[in-house]
């Protein structure tokens, strides 16, 4: 997710540039659960497959970072998706943040639940608050994905970096 | 993804900088080495301050709390806000109000010693420098607070027009306050907490009044204003102070003064309806069209005598083509630069702050609209990401002002 992080009320409008990078303290610093058995993409979805269905979501660790969920933009049933473009937003009170599809395929299911509960994405962001089930149309897209060891290691070195 | 965004951040920056190169420039100099720190940099870390570049200083963004329950604690019992970023300073001579009316519209004259102001630096065209809280301390001393963002450009302005002001006899002269750091205490708590740091009786001071005493053992500047709509003080401590002081007000509300970063001070802004220089107020935006006619003082309509009169004079007896305005909407929350239509789906005008109200629950934003179009209750749309949205005119604040006010 977090393609763009644009026009955000507190980034965008107190000048802090896209660039933004908040720096934590080590005193701050919470480790964010990541589950075994999905996949994960640099960009913090996650993706669940199973049989013919692939669902989608943000991460722990991503939502720990955007903050309160007050809005989901979501696309339509019957609709496509491909590889790390962009389907749908997230609105925090603190910024805008594009999310992109790890896999390409079929839109076959929205979780409509999040049009009234948004916050679902940041009290269950593997459960309840997942986003979108695809009908993948390359599953060999899966096996570029990172486990959940490796996401751990991923998510630890981009905070160290900054 | 804090180290994603980071990255995807800098992947965005320099597509903007193919369209828009000012930004770019802005955007760059944000280097982490270049940042500056406030004395309070140690605390706001040590406080788990996440720390982002703001106008060319390292600023903590929230701390642990988050925005949300920052700003509702704000509204309930209070926030400690560090603003050192800001720059003040001081105008004193004898001539010093008659210079500094050549710059602003306020009536400087006409405020009595011991209050100030909101005031709007203007440019020949009437458009904004910046907005600042002004305060007469005597006859021949002003003290003033200007935006971080803004400090370079209105330092060179005031210079500029002071040089000449002098070449011709005037008396002025100026000093910065980069020895002091600026604290903000904000909320109901405010005035109770700080009572317990000074011998001077704070239920006599009301809001915008400014007084030179003693808090915590340190000389202050203290002035009963804020950013946040609420009662509250902003604080000039010296910068060896600064950091005790920030511990003596969080100890004595027993904690529930709560430090908050900037993410808070803009949901609180917002929700009070002021202006951010840089996104409601520019360059090329009058008082007038910013809703600010209110900050022209009755003489300074009759007089003029401020760069840009001219226009602003008209602007007053003809009315603005546009307005700021306050806007609900429904959808996902609109940000600046979300285009404003009429029922119809012509364009109207354009969003320039907005956001999720943490106190109101909804959507609320300011933003600018032909005038006709601006009364409270004008149904509109806005486009976000392609999708239009209802929404409509809305009278500010949205969240009602606590000031401090004699009954």
């Amino acid at each position: 997710m977090a393609l763009r992080i644009w026009a955000s009320s507190t980034a965008n409008a107190l000048r802090l540039s896209s660039a933004t990078r908040p720096h934590f303290s080590p005193l701050s610093r919470c480790f964010s659960s990541v589950l075994d058995g999905l996949k994960y993409a640099n960009s913090h979805e996650w993706v669940k497959h199973e049989g013919s269905v692939a669902t989608i979501g943000i991460t722990d660790h991503a939502q720990d970072h955007l903050g309160e969920v007050v809005f989901v933009d979501l696309p339509d049933t019957g609709g496509s998706v491909a590889k790390a473009t962009g389907f749908g937003a997230v609105e925090s009170v603190k910024a805008t943040s594009d999310i992109n599809s790890p896999i390409s395929g079929e839109i076959v299911e929205v979780n409509t639940k999040l049009s009234d509960t948004p916050g679902l994405i940041n009290s269950s962001p593997y459960e309840d608050g997942w986003m979108i089930k695809v009908k993948p149309s390359n599953p060999s897209e899966l096996e570029s994905l990172m486990g959940a060891k490796e996401y751990t290691k991923f998510c630890e070195e981009e905070d160290a970096a900054h | 993804m804090r180290g994603g965004l980071w990255q995807l951040g800098q992947t965005i920056t320099r597509r903007l900088g193919q369209s828009d190169k000012k930004t770019i420039a802005r955007r760059c100099y944000a280097s982490e080495a270049d940042l500056k720190k406030t004395v309070l940099y140690d605390f706001h870390v040590a406080n788990g301050g996440k720390m982002v570049p703001f106008a060319g200083w390292s600023m903590p963004i929230q701390y642990k709390d988050s925005i949300m329950e920052s700003t509702i604690n704000c509204r309930e019992n209070g926030s400690l806000f560090d603003v050192s970023h800001m720059c003040g300073l001081s105008l004193k001579g004898k001539d010093c109000v008659a210079f500094l009316e050549k710059l602003v519209v306020a009536d400087v004259a006409g405020l009595a010693p011991g209050t100030g102001s909101l005031t709007v630096f203007t440019n020949e065209k009437g458009g904004a420098i910046d907005d600042s809280v002004i305060t007469k301390v005597t006859d021949d001393h002003i003290y003033l607070v200007v935006n971080a963002g803004c400090r370079d450009k209105d330092l060179a302005h005031i210079e500029e027009h002071m040089k000449a002001f002098k070449a011709k006899g005037g008396d002025v002269g100026w000093h910065i306050y980069d020895e002091r750091s600026l604290l903000a205490l904000q909320g109901p708590l405010a005035g109770p907490t700080l009572q317990h740091l000074t011998k001077e009786d704070l239920s006599k001071m009301y809001f915008g009044e400014f007084s030179i005493i003693d808090i915590n053992g340190a000389k202050c500047f203290l002035t009963r204003t804020g950013y946040t709509g609420e009662d509250g003080f902003e604080i000039s401590v010296p910068s060896e102070n600064a950091v005790d002081l920030a511990k003596a007000i969080i100890e004595k509300s027993e904690g529930k003064i709560r430090l908050t970063g900037l993410g808070a001070r803009d949901s609180l802004r917002l929700e009070a309806g002021l202006c951010l220089y840089g996104n409601d107020m520019e360059q090329h935006i009058t008082p007038v069209e910013a809703g600010l006619t209110w900050a022209i003082g009755k003489r300074r309509r009759a007089e003029g005598g401020f760069l840009g009169a001219e226009v602003i004079l008209k602007q007053i007896a003809d009315g603005p083509a546009i307005r700021r305005v306050g806007l609900f909407s429904t959808g996902p929350p609109a940000r600046s630069h979300s285009e404003i239509q009429n029922e119809n789906g012509e364009n109207i005008g354009e969003v320039t702050s907005g956001g999720f109200s943490p106190c109101l629950k909804k959507n609320i934003g300011m933003g600018y609209v032909k005038s006709g179009l601006h009364k409270a209750g004008t149904k509109l749309k806005i486009v976000i990401r392609g999708k239009t949205y209802e929404g409509s005119v809305t009278k500010m604040p949205f969240v009602p002002t606590k000031y401090y006010k004699p009954t």
